[in-house]
């Protein structure tokens, strides 16, 4: 049975109109991770945290556990960044875990500061969403107002100030490193890794874990009922739940938390629990997997579980938990160029083979799209992605510091590998118009 | 319409105050002063400058970088229709072209009375609810064109109370009381945590 009655861990208020006040949070057994943790000491919450194996839920999937050890033993301060910059085209669950449950994010902060013994918490939020700025704020102000969060938390000797920071409208800042420079003031360019790994050298320079918000937000159920519970759902290494966003063309859209690695696509797209199947009776033509960076996903991979090495080996990701479903109806030049746009709107500028690759396989992908494609288009679209991302393999390989570029070259060897021919037709008629005899027109008969 | 008012300059020492490096407070601060005229002027941005200790050229190279901020006025109302994947499944380019009709205006393009800015954007993290839209980054969900009509005919006719004018984000901001402060931590601070060095202290006594 793939669609499992697991405990819903990190949506469990969202059927409370009040979920992100404190009243509410609390009188749902909110803090009591936190008054639990106090009692132990902050090795014995990183054990448990560590024993839970919970994949991080930004896109990458690294185990947040061991993400919190890689910090250099005894080197002071220590940061935590929240990665709240949701932008993958087709994701949208941090932003609902941020405006429903503001304080579930805020204990799990906590959680992982004790943990790690950051000096100082910074919770970064996408530029455009007001709401979540909001509920945010005014969930730390009635934190610090209660003593959860602060000077002294709940009578003890832990203390930490978490302040509610944001940006403003740039994709890249989801990657960690381009985070912390645009958390210290300036342009979100990413560094290069090495040396400039968060959690050796983040943020001034000090060690800084960067989490995602459903990442933390799993932390107080985790500490509660204990890294063994959460380890017991799910599948081999890819354990508790996760959040699902399926959008596109199916019946009923959603963001769905499901066992994690045990669900499958088809249960995910089809069942009625679910997105409900294809809309209109249409028949599916491909879905992405997890986000606009993921290679796309067709009929044969339906029966795949939602499980992180199951997808890798497929060719593809789970991503950032996004699903977008394209029926018959879609036309894959048109899908491709948008996500392509996307990459080369959002391209920071700093490696050359990003900022001009992105540009021109936008560029050539429009002329194909306006029915002006030459027929060497399609393998100088290849070859131009090839630059960006060499040998264009599973997972990809780089000529540059940051993945963006290369997310930009999968909807292409996706479309163009699984539907070429509408790329071809499109060039044909393109031909066909430049070639065809214009009718000779006869002399005027007044002459 | 110039510098930031005393008011905002007390809000935007307490903001600098809560990062270890006047600097970080950047982004909030440009916010700020976007809030206070609508858009960036050069004017507030030396003034930023001056509060934060940088130049008014590390400004502006901060500031540019970013969407949302903008060097010229804009609308009163920012109308952001997405048209990137989930969207554009779901009528995202229809619903711009009927924007651009109804309003007589092209994406960057403000109407003459200053009342609307439309802008082609991308993912805003709504997918399951396409096609949507942010007015002033608040959001409109699976949205028609009658919807699209009469959301526009509201905000001309004053009607949308609960959309602040462009340039106002959160309208709640953190406030940490001075008492529960527990202080930013500068990288300088090398001292090990209390709460861990306790721990340390306490499994050095068990052993």
């Amino acid at each position: 049975m793939a669609i499992t009655d697991a405990p819903k861990i990190i949506t469990s208020r969202f059927g409370y109109d009040d979920s992100h006040t404190i009243t509410r949070y609390v009188s749902t057994g909110g803090y009591q991770a936190l008054r639990k943790a106090l009692e132990m000491s902050p090795a014995e919450v990183g054990e448990q945290v560590k024993s839970a194996s919970l994949l991080g839920r930004g896109g990458a999937g690294f185990p947040a556990g061991v993400k919190w050890t890689l910090a250099p033993a005894d080197v002071w301060p220590r940061y935590l960044v929240v990665n709240g910059d949701e932008s993958e085209p087709g994701t949208y669950k941090d932003r609902i875990l941020m405006e429903r449950d503001p304080h579930q994010l805020i204990e799990g902060v906590l959680l992982a500061c004790y943990a790690i013994g950051a000096g100082q918490a910074f919770l970064y939020v996408r530029g455009e969403m007001a709401l979540a700025q909001e509920r945010i704020a005014e969930a730390l102000s009635e934190a610090y107002k209660a003593g959860y969060v602060g000077r002294n938390i709940l009578g003890s000797d832990y203390s930490i100030d978490v302040v509610l920071t944001w940006g403003a409208g740039a994709y890249i800042v989801g990657e960690e490193t381009a985070l912390i420079e645009s958390l210290e003031g300036n342009r979100g360019m990413p560094r290069l890794k090495p040396p400039f790994f968060p959690a050796a050298k983040g943020l001034y320079m000090q060690p800084t874990i960067v989490n995602n918000v459903e990442t933390l937000s799993n932390l107080p159920w985790i500490v509660n009922n204990g890294g063994e519970a959460f380890a017991a759902l799910g599948a081999e290494g890819s354990k508790g739940t996760r959040m699902f966003a399926v959008s596109g063309h199916v019946r009923n859209p959603g963001v769905f938390e499901v066992e994690y690695g045990v669900t499958t696509f088809r249960d995910l797209i089809y069942a009625p629990v679910y997105a409900g199947g294809i809309r209109d009776g249409n028949q599916l033509k491909a879905f992405i997997p997890g986000g606009g960076s993921a290679p796309w996903f067709f009929e044969e991979h339906l029966d795949l579980p939602l499980e992180k090495a199951t997808v890798d080996k497929a060719g593809s990701m789970l991503g950032s938990g996004a699903i977008v479903v394209m029926d018959d109806t879609t036309d894959a030049v048109k899908a491709c160029l948008r996500l392509v746009r996307f990459y080369a709107r959002e391209s920071c500028g700093k490696c050359t083979p990003c900022r001009e690759g992105t540009t021109w396989l936008e560029r050539i992908l429009q002329r194909v799209l306006d029915g002006h494609g030459r027929p060497s288009d399609l393998e100088l679209l290849m070859d131009v992605s090839d630059n960006i991302s060499p040998g264009l393999t599973w997972p990809p390989k780089q000529t540059t510091i940051c993945p963006l570029g290369p997310s930009a070259t999968a909807p292409i060897a996706s479309a163009l590998g699984r539907f070429r021919d509408e790329f071809e037709a499109r060039i044909t008629m393109a031909e066909e118009a430049r070639t065809s005899v214009p009718v000779e027109l006869k002399a005027p008969s007044h002459a | 319409m110039a510098r930031l008012t005393p008011e905002n300059v007390t809000l935007a020492r307490e903001i600098i105050d809560r990062y270890p490096r006047p600097k970080s407070a950047l982004i909030p601060l440009l916010h700020l002063a976007q809030e206070q005229d609508g858009h960036l002027t050069e004017e507030a941005m030396a003034h930023i400058a001056e509060l934060v200790g940088v130049t008014p050229a590390e400004v502006l190279g901060t500031a540019s970088f970013y969407e949302m901020f903008k060097m010229e006025p804009v609308g009163r109302y920012m109308v952001n229709i997405c048209t990137n994947i989930a969207c554009l499944l779901l009528g995202g380019e229809e619903l711009l072209e009927h924007a651009e009709e109804k309003l007589g205006i092209r994406p960057g393009q403000t109407t003459p009375d200053g009342l609307f800015t439309i802008e082609d954007v991308e993912c805003i993290a709504a997918c399951t609810e396409a096609p949507c839209l942010q007015v002033n980054y608040r959001y409109f969900h699976r949205i028609t064109h009658d919807e699209f009509d009469a959301l526009i005919d509201d905000l001309a006719a004053g009607r949308r109370d609960d959309i602040p004018p462009h340039g106002t984000l959160a309208r709640v901001r953190q406030h940490i009381p001075p008492e529960r402060k527990a202080g930013s931590v500068v990288p300088e601070d090398r001292a090990t945590p209390v709460w861990i060095a306790a721990a340390a202290a306490a499994e050095e006594a068990d052993a």
